[in-house]
This record gives C-alpha cells, structure tokens and sequence, in this order.
C-alpha cells in the first residue's frame, strides 16, 4: 500500500496537467482526452481514498464514473464527427459560429 | 521470496511454451498444408545433402526452422517514406506482447512437489485471472492499429481498420462466451476453474467444461479465430486483396513479431480453449492418488508422477487443438467482411446473450456452481 | 506495494500525462493517454481494488480509446504544424494551473487527511463484494446507468450517421416552407 499522502498528491498532479491541456491546446480530440485525464485522476482518488477507508462505495463510484464516461466519450465523438463534417477542422478557435 | 523465483521461472517457461508452439504453427503452416493440400511442400534446404542421396524424405524442418528465420532476420529493415519512424517500429511489439503475456496466467498442472516445497503450476495465481485475459486481448487491438496507420500506405491503413473492426466486435463474443463460463465455475481463477473440471459423471464421463457449456465452447472457438485474425478470418491480411493488409509495409524482424504474434495467439487461444472446455491438465479418472478406473479398478501413483502426467496431458490437448485449429484454416474460405461483420454481431452476440441467461437459469435452480 | 514501485508507476503516469499535453501529433497524445491509464489501472490493483483495476484496463484501455483512434482516423488528424494557440493563453494557463495544482496539494497532502487503516478484510476489492454492493445499495444507479448506455449508443449513432441526399432535400424543402410562412 503506497502512501496516501502521495496517492493524493499524484491524483492531484495528474487532474493539474489534465486542466493544462484543457486550457493550452486547441485541438478538440486533445482537449477530449485532458478530459479523460481529469477524469482518471479523481478515480485515482475515490480507490485510494476507500481503500483507506476499507469500504467498497470508492471501487462502485469508479465504476460509476467509468461507465459514465464511456457513454460520454461515445456521444462527445459522435458531436466531434458531426461538426467536422460541416466546418472540415477541429480547431476550437475556428469553431466560433452556431449557424449561419 | 522463493515464490517470487519460482513464479518467474515458471513465468518464462510458459512463454517459452507459448514460443515453441507458434513456431510448431509454423512448421504445420508449410509442411501440414501440404499434408491437407496433397502437395509436397518445402523440401529442399539441407546442410549436407546426404539425406538426399540415401533416399530419405526431407521433412523440411531445416527449411522452416533455420533457413526462413535466418532469412526474416537477416532482411533489410524498410520504412517507407512518410511514415511514422517511431510507431512503425513500435507496432510490432506493442502487437507481440499483450500475447505472450497472457501465457503466465495458464495453469499447466496442479502442484508438484519438489525437496519438500509444494509450487503450484501456474506462473501468477491471480484471483481474477479471467479479467486479466480479457483486458490483455483487448490491448492487443494496437498493435495491428498502429501498424496499420504508421505505414503511410493506404492499403495497409485499409487492413488495419478491418482488422481493429474485427478484434473489437469479436472480443465482445469472446467476453460472453467466457462470462458463461466464470458462471458455470462460479470463480474467476483459472486454476479453480480446472480443479472443478476433475471428478466423473456417472462413474465413467470425466466433468470437462464442454459437456456442460457446448454452446459456450463453439463461440470460444469461432471469436478466439477471429480474434487471432486466422482463416477464415484473415480478411485484414487478406492475401489476394490486401496483398498482406496491415503488415505490407514490414520487412525482416518485424515482420516476423508480426507472424509471431498470429501465431501465438493462436496457441493461446487453444490454451484459453483446453483451460475452460478441456480439463486443462486434467486427465480422465485420474486424481491425487492414482488412476480410478471405471469399473472400480485403481492404480496408484507417486504424486511427482501425477503432476508430470497433468503437465503432459495439457500440452498434448494444446496441440491437438491446434491441430483442429489448423484443419480448420486449410479447409474454410476466407470470409467476406460484411458477412465476417454479420456473424460477430448478429449471430455471436445474441447467441451469447442467449447462452448467459440459459446459464444463470441453470445455475440458480439448480443452486450454487456446479 | 513497495514504495519504490509506487515511485516508478507515479514517475510513468506523469511524464505520459504530460506527454499527453504536450505533444503534437494527436496520435502520440493517444499512446501517451493509453500509457498512463493502463499505469492507472496498476495502480489500482496495488490498492486492492483488483476488479476495478482490469475494468478500468479492458473499458479505458481496450475500448474508449479505440473508440478515439478510430475518430482520429475518420477525420485523418495529423501533426500540427506551426504555433498552437495563443502564447498568452498559455502562459497565463500554465500559471493559473500551477496555483491550482498548488492549493490542491495543499488540502490533501497535509496529516488531517491521515485514516486509521487497518488492513482489509478478506474478501475487499473482489468481485463478489463488489456485486454486493452494486445490487444492493447502487441498484437504481446501476439501472440507470444501463439505461443511460443505451440512450448514449442510439444518439452517438443518431448523431454520426451520414445523412442521404433525399434526407437532405425533404429537411431542405421543411426549411425553405418554414421560411415562406
């Protein structure tokens, strides 16, 4: 069992460097995956934490959250095709009009 | 700190196993082809010649087992222009070893006793040692995904969407069918799995898994072929349309990790198949102590002899099911891919579904796992 | 698990999740994804949370990011050439995060967040207390969330499926008669 303190800080660490990519790059499927990244990091979380805790409800959340986010990576793609289709880039700065 | 030591050896010695077997898939590619097809086959490498010139028949084990490695080995490696310099080198390995490390979790025979120490034989005794196979099966998508994309060559790239398309929907059978089995066991262990596959039925029939999961057996069998991208599933190294789908941009070593891994997943599908279906080391009436015929006869034996016998019996029904394997690759035509699409998901995947709920009607009624 | 092991898996999922970031050819960003959630996944398993450790290995690992190679490909991404966005953004970003990752840091690493740990119990992190608990308490939420898998496969479908020019023209001609009214 590593240490929890550092368990934390890792977690903590990684969700930084998920918001990083979030902010800096302008790539749709980057920024998707700094999602996935936050994402992982807060599941670092929940196990650590109820395994500390000795209970299961940390293990059935990550489960949760990973179904979750599968469904949401599935539709998030499908919407990431669909505008592709319209406008042919996944630059988020030229991505800026509804419709016109 | 011995365990560790043990588990190690017994780790690469399963790998070795797992290795020997795929070039043995290979020897049975060009010589037990030619066995099926009424051919010669190869035949005409040799060191001296001298079997030549006393009449014997050249098996053609120089052939494929020294001169084609040495050839593989030695041949240039080619990138093409434009291609991924890293991932090109990557993708055969990354294809290579989610395989073989999925051999460690195989149980080969049940313990053996050694200067007073009792090892069991299996390299890592995972609890959940079925979720390890399917999350190493589901990793070796990448492998054939990048080398498919790093080529910089459109038929490659072309191979290497059918054959992610492929692996993906069948791993979804291959799950089901071994959701059937973890249910029928009532454990996710494998060695479990295979102490409950000992014992007879009515004195005489041994409790191996297909008699109680037939169905679950022929959809192991179907989506393991088609995960291991084998005729009649070859469609991404489709060799009359692909020319060799994602592999054609390979040359010498990586190639070979590339054959290599064909063929080893093919012998761990057939492990994975004598495991759950089979007994695994099991033999028929034979238990701790010695045989127990039907008929009431018994045979004592020296448990190192029982557990040597369990060793051999499970490589003898991995070959024979490679064998099978190979029978099937040398007599079926290749699938088209909407009708290799077809079967995965709307023949496999309900007839799965269709199984699993048989199973756990089974299995509530008649209370607990048997 | 022995630190040392805990050091080496931490070292790996930084410098992949920050390859992740950093890199330019999106499929690069990809593998460095995988890397760090198969790290993950180990380093779950050294908590005990063994089922949770291969689920996250076969969903995250074998299945989300083969959904995500495969969008690479349809939309044929590839490197990015040239300046990626705003310098500002960037800078004042990373400064941003870094304060972030700061003030993060310095809520959970501190002794308060210390729990007694005792050991666990024989059967933590296998999957029958994990069935326990996920048809017992989380039932609802664990239907739900079927539910919601279903309704997330018919709309991903919904929303990528190629429209045919026939469907194209009736939504057409709807418009053009909305606008003549």
């Amino acid at each position: 069992m590593a240490p929890l303190p550092y368990l934390m800080a890792l977690s903590a660490a990684i969700f930084a460097i998920g918001v990083l990519g979030f902010l800096t790059r302008r790539n749709i499927l980057v920024m998707f995956m700094s999602v996935e990244l936050m994402l992982n990091a807060v599941n670092l979380a929940f196990i650590s934490l109820g395994s500390r805790l000795g209970t299961m409800d940390g293990q059935v959340i990550v489960f949760f959250v990973m179904t979750v986010a599968a469904a949401e990576a599935a539709v998030g793609l499908a919407i990431i095709i669909s505008v592709f289709r319209g406008r042919e880039t996944v630059h988020a700065d030229d991505l800026t009009m509804l419709r016109w | 700190m011995i365990e560790l030591i043990v588990g190690a050896v017994e780790a690469v010695l399963m790998i070795m196993v797992g290795l020997h077997l795929a070039i043995f898939l290979l020897y049975f590619e060009r010589k037990g082809s030619a066995l099926i097809q009424d051919r010669v086959g190869a035949n005409r490498a040799s060191f001296t010649g001298l079997g030549r010139r006393l009449g014997l028949p050249n098996l053609g084990i120089i052939n494929t087992l020294i001169a084609d490695p040495i050839k593989l080995f030695t041949k240039e490696d080619f990138v093409p222009e434009g291609a991924d310099h890293f991932l090109h080198a990557l993708a055969p390995f990354v294809a290579l070893f989610p395989v073989l490390i999925t051999f460690v979790v195989i149980p080969f025979g049940d313990t053996i006793t050694l200067g007073g120490r009792t090892f069991g034989l299996q390299a890592t005794n995972l609890n959940a040692g079925a979720l390890y196979l399917l999350a190493t099966i589901g990793i070796g998508v990448y492998g054939v995904a990048l080398g498919g994309w790093a080529s910089n060559n459109r038929w490659a790239l072309l191979g290497g969407i059918r054959a992610t398309a492929q692996m993906i929907s069948y791993e979804i059978a291959m799950g089901l069918a071994i959701i059937a089995v973890i249910m029928t066991y009532g454990s996710l262990d494998l060695q479990e799995m295979v102490r409950m596959q000992g014992g007879v039925w009515f004195g005489w029939l041994p409790r191996w898994g297909i008699f109680v999961q037939p169905l679950a057996f022929i959809l192991l069998l179907t989506a393991g072929i088609a995960e291991s991208k084998r005729v009649p599933f070859d469609l991404p190294e489709g060799e009359a349309e692909l020319i060799l789908g994602y592999m054609i941009e390979y040359s010498g070593g990586k190639q070979a990790a590339f054959m290599l891994t064909d063929l080893a997943e093919q012998a761990l599908i057939a492990m994975l198949l004598v495991t759950f279906f089979f007994g695994g080391w099991q033999v028929p009436w034979l238990y701790r102590d010695g045989f127990h015929l039907p008929g009431g006869a018994v045979l004592a034996l020296g448990p190192l002899l029982v557990s040597i016998a369990g060793i051999v019996a499970f490589l003898i029904k991995v070959v024979i099911v490679c064998l099978f394997m190979g029978l099937i690759r040398w007599t079926l035509p290749r699938f088209r891919y909407d009708q290799l699409m077809r079967l995965g998901w709307k023949i496999l995947v309900p007839l799965g579904l269709v199984n699993i709920l048989i199973t756990a009607f089974i299995v509530v009624v008649a209370g607990g796992a048997h | 698990m022995p630190l040392a092991l805990f050091w080496f898996l931490a070292a790996v999922a930084l410098i992949s999740a920050l390859g992740v970031v950093l890199q330019r050819n999106p499929v690069h960003c990809l593998l460095a994804l995988i890397v760090t959630l198969l790290t993950i996944a180990v380093l779950f398993i050294g908590e005990d949370a063994i089922v949770v450790g291969f689920l996250q290995a076969i969903v995250y690992g074998g299945a989300i990011m083969v959904l995500f190679l495969f969008v690479i490909w349809l939309l044929n991404l590839r490197a990015e050439v040239g300046p990626t966005g705003h310098l500002a953004l960037k800078f004042f970003g990373t400064i941003a995060v870094a304060a972030m990752a700061a003030e993060l840091m310095s809520f959970v690493v501190p002794p308060h967040l210390q729990v007694k740990f005792a050991g666990h119990a024989a059967g933590y992190g296998s999957i029958d207390s994990l069935a326990q608990k996920l048809f017992s308490e989380y039932l609802v939420a664990f239907e739900v969330t079927s539910l919601l898998l279903l309704v997330a496969v018919v709309g991903a479908v919904a929303l990528a499926r190629r429209i045919s020019a026939s469907e194209l023209a009736e939504r057409a001609a709807a418009i053009a008669a909305q606008k003549v009214r």
